[in-house]
């Protein structure tokens, strides 16, 4: 059912966990499933020095949760809002249809931690 | 590379079938190949080994070989059940007939209930069930009206495997059609039920009742309903008269010889057996794995389910593991079905969607051994530790509920 990048992420996911002193923090969850997606950012001169997840979900949602991390790190602010689900999922490779929303909910958390930094910056 | 190991534990959801039934099938596809309809030798062999799965289920229902009827397994038995019955009743002149059935069962009989009531065909009321997963009788009892026509409860439930009070419903109906005009006709779906419970159809008190032949160690495709003689109810399925002509369609001789033979082999020492591994499994999680919940009563539990919440644990994603370690389990969580909704049977025992998103059921078998129980126990604390660490899931003490 998922695809070889898909079980990668899951078995080790990258950027993972809690950080200590984070200059903002994003979350987002899906009420229709129970998932639920954190996303710790340290930013220096408008750019995204550090990043990371915690992610209490399946395994779509996890290996999202590291896969957007991935792609977002050492980006601008700019261009890292510019993340769509679609390069979450065209970077996994493949999700099933019914897990395209994983990938959803992380472009959704790291919006909302890119959104506190600028609302408290 | 050393293979990978393969332990079973998702016999709920089927079962492998047994080396003595897969050879008592075998010759039932290409030498014993007759029409059971067909007046030739070939045909009157086929129709010989049909009727003696038909006498081994009946000795197993304690009911007349006449009341087996063969179908392609439970899902069209509970289909036929509902709608012949309903289908019947309308036909008699009772406009909209009551149905009654539980928040728990199986979708093979909420869906077509619903359906027949969304079409204005029939009225349905869908009863609760308890915190531990049963119903109450005293509920049922207060449901029932001058135009009940049926009452479909399972005999033991498929995810929390919770036994219903079968026995007793049957008895409440048979004192109360002692008094009525119209019977109230008792169904039970008793898929999960018959590798551990005895099923003799006249001490349980039911008039229809549902069976599957891959439960038991059968093939798949294969089913039977039980009709009580004399039950109103109309085919289903239509065409050429088969089976006293309730059930169309050319029998599945090899299936059916299988079936019986699954029902034959069934013994009470199954139970004791898988009852004990399982109890193995629930007193080594609830000991070596903090915040988790047995979900369902104990008591009233079959022999081989074990079904647990591990807080901060997604299900799906417990069940991916252990898979990739060679364990077969199943979750109710949404994230493991098509509609992402949570599974109704947790649902319907009160637990919110965060429960039942990290719920995983593990139902054993008569293959299942000590060493497997064994290896689960040491590799599970650990996914679920590594799981809730990435969820960064921080310990609240639950105490363990059982």
């Amino acid at each position: 059912m998922y695809s070889k990048k898909v079980i990668q992420h899951f078995q080790n996911p990258k950027n993972m966990g809690k950080m200590k002193n984070p200059d903002s923090v994003g979350e987002a969850g899906n009420p229709q499933c129970g998932d639920v997606m954190k996303i710790y950012l340290k930013v220096s001169v408008g750019r995204i020095k550090d990043i990371s997840f915690e992610t209490m979900g399946c395994v779509s949602a996890i290996a999202t949760s590291s896969m957007i991390t991935e792609l977002a790190k050492e980006r601008t602010l700019a261009e890292a809002e510019k993340i769509t689900y679609q390069d979450v999922v065209n970077e996994l490779g493949e999700l099933p249809p019914v897990k395209v929303h994983c990938a959803g909910m992380a472009v959704a958390a790291l919006k909302k931690a890119i959104e506190n930094y600028c609302k408290s910056h | 590379m050393k293979a990978l190991k393969k332990i079973y534990l998702d016999n709920a959801a089927t079962t492998p079938v047994d080396p003595v039934v897969s050879a008592k099938m075998r010759p039932y596809f290409s030498q014993k190949y007759g029409n059971a309809s067909s007046v030739h030798q070939l045909g009157e062999e086929a129709r010989r080994a049909v009727e003696a799965a038909r006498r081994q289920t009946a000795n197993f229902l304690g009911c007349l070989s006449e009341e087996v009827y063969f179908t392609s397994g439970a899902t069209e038995s509970d289909n036929w059940a509902i709608g012949g019955v309903a289908e019947k009743m309308a036909s008699r002149g009772i406009k909209k007939p009551h149905l009654i059935t539980s928040a728990i069962e199986h979708k093979a009989v909420l869906e077509p209930c619903q359906v027949l009531e969304k079409k204005g065909w029939a009225e349905l009321t869908v009863l609760p069930v308890n915190k531990d997963g049963l119903v109450e009788v005293k509920e049922l009892e207060k449901s029932i009206r001058k135009d009940t026509v049926l009452v479909s409860v399972m005999f033991a439930n498929s995810e929390i495997g919770t036994i219903q009070p079968i026995k007793e419903i049957g008895q409440l109906l048979k004192k109360l059609n002692a008094g009525r005009k119209e019977k109230i006709y008792f169904h039970t779906d008793a898929v999960q039920a018959i590798n551990y419970l005895s099923c003799k159809v006249d001490e349980l008190g039911v008039d229809l009742l549902s069976l599957s032949g891959h439960k038991i160690y059968g093939p798949k495709g294969v089913g039977v309903l039980y009709l009580r003689k004399g039950t109103a109810i109309s085919p289903l399925i239509r065409g050429g008269g088969h089976e006293r002509g309730m059930r169309s369609g050319t029998e599945n001789v090899a299936g059916i010889v299988g079936l019986g033979e699954a029902i034959k082999r069934i013994s009470p020492a199954r139970g004791a057996q898988v009852k004990k591994l399982r109890n193995k499994l629930i007193t080594g999680i609830l000991k070596d794995i903090p915040d988790v919940i047995l979900n369902g009563s104990l008591r009233e539990r079959l022999p081989n389910n074990a079904h647990f919440s591990f807080a901060g644990a997604e299900g799906e994603s417990v069940v991916f593991v252990l898979s990739r370690k060679g364990v077969f389990t199943s979750t109710g969580s949404a994230c493991a079905s098509h509609s992402l909704s949570p599974s109704h049977v947790l649902s319907a025992i009160g637990l919110a969607p965060e429960q039942s998103h990290i719920s995983v059921r593990f139902t054993l078998g008569k293959q299942t051994t000590a060493a497997e129980i064994d290896y689960v126990l040491r590799i599970l604390p650990p996914i679920i530790e590594r799981l809730r660490k990435i969820a960064g899931y921080k310990s609240v003490k639950v105490r363990p509920r059982y």
